[in-house]
């Protein structure tokens, strides 16, 4: 027992993406070992899902590339997929994490070869392009997945297809019978990198989103952006896969509005100057607007901005956009706005609306001995937690974009380091 | 030590249907006479690792060629220690899954990468870690601001000992004169005290800190776990080694002098936000006219700040300092009149909530472009702006003090710009780009390519690397604060303990002898063949980290442990002497000449592709993944960098008869996404010089091309592949096959 209390050097850090991967890669780069658990089929979380960063605009899996690399040389760290946690006991420096893990239907024999993809037909909407296009039953959830294994969706368990799908597998990697699965790890600290998730923009009822098909939100159009995505990377009206020239962006959709979200999400802004870098590439003579309250470009991203505002084919209006309506004959949206420069009202119509949809932490929903980890009223995680040794790290506490997630990872990565010699 | 090499052959996945195993069978074991040869099913099964590993605890097999999937998968299940020399040879994603099956060439080019495999493990040795001596695992913080004593104390809560230096006499950087700080906790509306007290009582009281106050670094030399540091205090000179340093130096606000415009220097009551911040601190808010309180302000945001002719970018901190401001007198007096004159209010995250409460507590907000500020002849002040919002000059009511938001301007932004030698009479100018080095004197380097850490833009050593945001230039050596970036207290304070573990995670794998990111882990490390150096200080001007330092005759003097092992050193050398255990230039050049080259009748060119490790590789696996099919007549070589190449290559294959060479290295220029910074670049340098001897050869310069490719862009492979392939079968076979 002692030796629990006093030898605990291992990490759990809950989150693998852009956050929660670097946290743990940097911690057990430094000697300690980690476990590492992502409630997706995969590792990148929100990223692997962006075609593009700014300022640089270049692919996230660039990053992930080497990061996945630094994870597979290092022994220290373990992974486990599909993986939440379920209980917290214990206390800094000696916790114990009971952690849960849903069935992939597919083991480690798994070699990505394909076979199970092809014998199975069933399609189910494709929640990795945001149901934008549609997988079948047994699918790799994307090209760039690590690890690079496949999932078989529940839905065809118990069928004639997934024994055909199971009998199409040379390598025996199809478990139909596979069930969730508990394990305990002890842990001396806790990071917690839950990240974000796009607000419901349903829940704006004027924008229309959701009963509009040309109204869509921002983490949408990286999908349809990504060559590896539904539309190979061409920008198109999802009505009618029509030829998008004139896109509309609605920046602070949900954020800063005190019947949404009262905090500002930090990193839409910036999405959108680059999403219109997005079709403008693809299309020189299309055009974008953007509609905004202020355009918060902090730091050296003011080049990006101003690279991005010189762009005769770009129209900055500063005004929040009131009602969103779509024409159900031609598919054209229009946008009416006040024009805070002119005080007019412009009404102006769009092929492609894009809702710049702000950002909702994954709040901790875990207590420890009736303590709950503690978060403000938006949801995002306290710096400073009752419990020691459970640290918040990137969007779960913070809008914030991708170098200050890892930035924060880094400086959890200590903090929970400290937790280990705390004792 | 005697290699005893096995060959495993993988015929899972397809690799079976599609290629005739037996051939590759006999390559090895006829070609390359390898002892031990096996063929299995299903390799990455538990029976095919557990045949692997009989035949190395019982065969006396030591040297492993994998012929399978890509290195990028399974390498949990092909995992035999780094003892054993391993080479993995993609016949999958790179052969069959990209060529058609049971075809003559498809075939011929898994035999080549299996032969290119057996070349490598046979020339590979396992690594040998470079061993610090008298190493160091201290952590230098340079700068005893917020940043740096944040890095200080969370370092010594590790367990790491500390040095801190800070030039002035007393710890708190900026913060010495902040009166108080912008909510960082809920309900985000209220201010906050200032911290700095507790915190230099935590750095005083905390043992493993050794403060230096009062001094200046007189010289860095070494290198990471053996960095010596002379420090200059009060006329005497202290020494200290030191293992990782965190540069914590911070910023100053822009020199208000150069706001004219604004009135700074000639209207009296025009001052700048770190004055303001000062007559809080010491309790004495007045007009510096008269002496007289302050009974109305107006606070000028962006006062040189999102300006191409002061600070072109933004400085990120002063709006919500500001608005913090304007909550100082509205504490004070809520009736008072304060006017916020802005482009952009840029109160991100919940500082939001913030600006809402300043909005209810009746501050006005304009925004505008300030155009001048007056003296309205009765004591007062007006400040003339053209609103945006209702387009047209407007005026504020007569303040008493107008406070101009200066921006951040780092320390490192200061002195000369660093010029290495110039170039003796008759040595070439050198072509390769060189960084932005300042005469800044903080932390006075001895490195041959300058004393300060290079800039990235306006000064500010930062990282060129959305995912990377520690990634520095200068091995062990991290920036944290307003140095590296604008920022605000919240952030400085995490990216203190951020820096702080980047020094200490550095000190850590130094001592191991491993390498750090990107190569992270890497025990190899680049050897000198001294005897045949030529002093023609190429390898010292292009490592991209500043590893190497030269003596008074130019002799390469390397630092392992600043190394990152990319290979540009490697790729630069004319002489050829710089090698590392397992990447060479005579192993490549080796499985260069392994590729068979079939006649110039039988009409099947050979292409030599040289791909990046980072992007390029991992692209053609995609390919493989998504079954993109590509010209078969390629052959891929896996390289450290594009940086890496060396000219003897190019030599090597077009004498070797092949008919064309394709780089595939990432973007560089400007947004450049090679990790190893300039490695794409110098390669294209190179690459640039090698075409200019083709043409005086009238061998066609196409013959060589260069590609960016970035690991998205996998789509382009067929089109690239092809189309390079296409120009090769144009040009007509190689002059030298045969030869």
């Amino acid at each position: 027992m002692a030796e629990a209390l006093n030898g605990n050097r291992s990490i759990l850090v809950v989150g693998g993406g852009i956050t929660g991967l670097s946290a743990a890669l940097e911690a057990a780069e430094t000697g300690f070992p980690v476990y590492l658990v992502e409630k997706e089929a995969y590792l990148g979380g929100r990223v692997a899902r962006m075609n593009k960063y700014f300022p640089k605009l270049c692919p996230p899996n660039c990053g992930l590339e080497i990061n996945f690399r630094r994870l597979k040389n290092n022994p220290l760290i373990q992974t486990y997929t599909m993986t939440e946690v379920e209980k917290v006991e214990g206390e800094e420096g000696n916790f114990e994490v009971t952690l849960r893990t849903s069935p992939r239907y597919v083991n480690e024999k798994c070699t990505a070869c394909g076979l199970c993809e092809a014998a199975a037909t069933t399609e189910v909407p494709d929640p990795f392009n945001y149901g934008l296009k549609q997988v079948k039953a047994a699918h790799l959830p994307h090209e760039f997945a690590f690890p690079l294994r496949y999932v078989l969706t529940p839905e065809v368990l118990g069928t004639a297809e997934a024994e055909q799908i199971k009998a199409a597998c040379p390598y025996d990697a199809i478990d139909l019978d596979m069930e969730a699965r508990q394990m305990t790890v002890s842990v001396a600290a806790i990071i917690w990198a839950t990240g974000w998730r796009p607000y419901e923009a349903e829940k704006i009822a004027y924008y229309g989103f959701g009963k509009q098909q040309n109204v869509i939100t921002n983490v949408m159009l990286e999908r349809l952006a990504a060559a590896n995505g539904p539309t190979a990377g061409k920008i198109r009206r999802p009505s009618d896969g029509g030829e998008v020239k004139r896109l509309a962006f609605i920046q602070c959709a949900g954020s800063r509005d005190e019947n949404h979200l009262p905090y500002c999400s930090g990193v839409c802004c910036l999405a959108s100057l680059k999403q219109t870098t997005y079709l403008l590439e693809q299309d020189p003579e299309a055009h974008a607007t953007i509609f905004y309250i202020d355009i918060r470009a902090l730091g050296r991203y003011e080049a990006f901005f101003t690279k991005v505002q010189a762009d005769e084919r770009v129209t900055l209006i500063k005004g929040k956009a009131g009602e969103i309506s779509e024409d159900p004959q031609t598919g054209m949206v229009t946008v009416q706005v006040e024009d805070q420069a002119t005080g007019k009202i412009l009404r102006d119509q769009f092929d492609l609306v894009v809702l710049a949809a702000g950002m909702v932490p994954n709040s901790p929903t875990v207590s420890v001995h009736n303590t709950q980890v503690a978060h403000d009223e938006s949801g995002f995680m306290l710096t400073s937690q009752a419990v020691s040794g459970i640290i918040g790290a990137g969007c779960v506490k913070q809008p914030v974009d991708v170098a200050t997630c890892v930035q924060d990872a880094t400086a959890a990565a200590l903090k929970a380091i400290q937790s280990t010699c705390r004792r | 030590m005697e290699k005893k090499t096995g060959v495993y052959i993988c015929t899972g996945c397809g690799i079976g249907d599609a290629l005739e195993s037996a051939a590759l069978t006999k390559v090895a074991t006829g070609e390359y006479k390898v002892p031990v040869c096996k063929e299995h099913p299903f390799l990455c099964s538990a029976e095919g690792a557990a045949l692997i590993r009989t035949d190395l605890e019982e065969a006396g097999v030591n040297t492993i060629v994998i012929a399978a999937c890509s290195p990028r998968v399974m390498t949990d299940v092909f995992d035999f220690g780094a003892d054993t020399v391993m080479e993995r040879v993609n016949l999958r994603e790179q052969v069959v899954w990209s060529h058609p099956a049971n075809d003559e060439d498809t075939q011929m080019l898994a035999e080549d990468q299996l032969r290119m495999g057996l070349v490598k493990a046979r020339d590979a040795e396992p690594p040998e870690p470079f061993m610090a001596e008298d190493l160091s695992k201290r952590v230098l913080v340079v700068g005893g601001g917020l940043a740096g004593m944040t890095s200080a104390n969370e370092a010594a809560k590790a367990g790491y000992e500390v040095v801190l230096v800070e030039n002035s006499d007393r710890l708190g950087g900026y913060l010495k004169d902040v009166y108080k700080l912008p909510p960082s906790q809920p309900p985000y509306e209220e201010l906050q005290e200032s911290n700095l007290e507790a915190l230099t009582q935590e750095v005083n009281n905390q043992p493993a800190i050794k403060t230096y106050l009062g001094v200046q670094i007189e010289a860095i030399s070494g290198a990471p776990c053996m960095f010596d540091v002379r420090i200059r205090q009060n006329g005497q000179e202290a020494a200290e080694r030191v293992g990782a340093i965190v540069l914590a130096s911070g910023s100053v606000p822009y020199d208000p002098n150069k706001l004219l415009d604004l009135g700074y220097g000639k209207v009296p009551d025009v001052v700048t936000a770190a004055q303001l911040e000062a007559m809080f601190t010491t309790g004495k808010v007045t007009r510096p006219s008269n002496g007289q309180p302050v009974k109305s302000v107006a606070f000028i945001l962006c006062a040189g700040s999102r300006d191409p002719q002061h600070l072109p970018y933004c400085s990120a901190a002063c709006c919500v300092e500001s608005l913090k401001q304007a909550k100082y007198f509205k504490e004070t007096d809520g009736g008072m009149p304060v006017y916020v004159f802005y482009k952009d209010i840029r109160a991100s995250g919940n500082y939001e909530l913030f600006y809402k409460q300043l909005q209810k507590d009746g501050v006005f907000f304009v925004r505008g472009a300030v155009t001048a500020i007056e003296d309205d002849g009765s004591g007062g002040l007006t400040v003339l702006a053209d609103d945006e919002l209702t387009r047209s000059p407007i005026m504020s009511e007569s303040v008493d003090l107008v406070v101009l938001a200066t921006g951040m301007v780092p320390t490192t932004a200061f002195g000369e710009a660093f010029k290495a030698q110039a170039p003796k009479e008759g040595d070439e100018e050198s072509v390769v780009p060189s960084d932005t080095i300042l005469v800044s004197n903080i932390l006075n380097l001895q490195y041959r390519q300058g004393p300060e850490m290079p800039a990235l833009q306006y000064g500010f050593p930062d990282s060129h690397f959305i995912c990377f945001p520690y990634e520095s230039r200068r091995t062990g050596i991290y920036a944290a604060g307003s140095v590296r970036a604008p920022m605000d207290y919240a952030r400085c304070t995490e990216d203190g303990a951020g820096a702080a573990l980047k020094a200490i995670q550095c000190v850590e794998m130094v001592a191991q002898g491993r390498a750090v990111h990107p190569r992270v882990g890497d025990q190899t490390y680049p050897e000198f063949f001294m005897q045949r150096c030529t002093q023609c200080k190429r390898c010292t001007e292009e490592c991209p980290f500043g590893a190497i330092n030269e003596d008074e005759k130019a002799n390469p003097l390397p630092n392992p442990t600043r190394c990152r092992r990319c290979g540009v050193c490697m790729g630069a050398c004319p002489e050829r002497i710089i090698s590392f255990k397992n990447y060479s230039v005579a192993m490549v050049g080796n499985m260069i000449k392994g590729i068979n080259v079939p006649e110039e009748d039988e009409e099947k060119p050979r292409l030599l592709v040289l791909t990046c490790e980072n992007d390029a590789y991992p692209a053609l696996d995609l390919a493989g993944i998504r079954r993109l099919t590509y010209n078969p007549w390629v052959r891929f070589i896996q390289v450290r960098c594009l940086g890496s190449m060396n000219l003897v290559w190019i030599a090597d294959a077009l004498s070797k008869g092949i008919d064309g060479i394709l780089l595939l290295g990432c973007k560089h220029g400007d947004e450049y996404q090679c990790h190893f910074i300039k490695g794409s670049e110098l390669a294209n340098i190179r690459m640039t010089k090698v075409q200019e001897t083709l043409n005086r050869l009238v061998l066609e310069s196409d013959r060589v091309r260069l590609e960016q490719l970035s690991i998205a862009d996998y789509e382009r492979l067929p089109e690239i592949l092809d189309g390079f392939a296409d120009r090769v079968q144009e040009l007509g076979p190689n002059p030298y096959k045969g030869y």
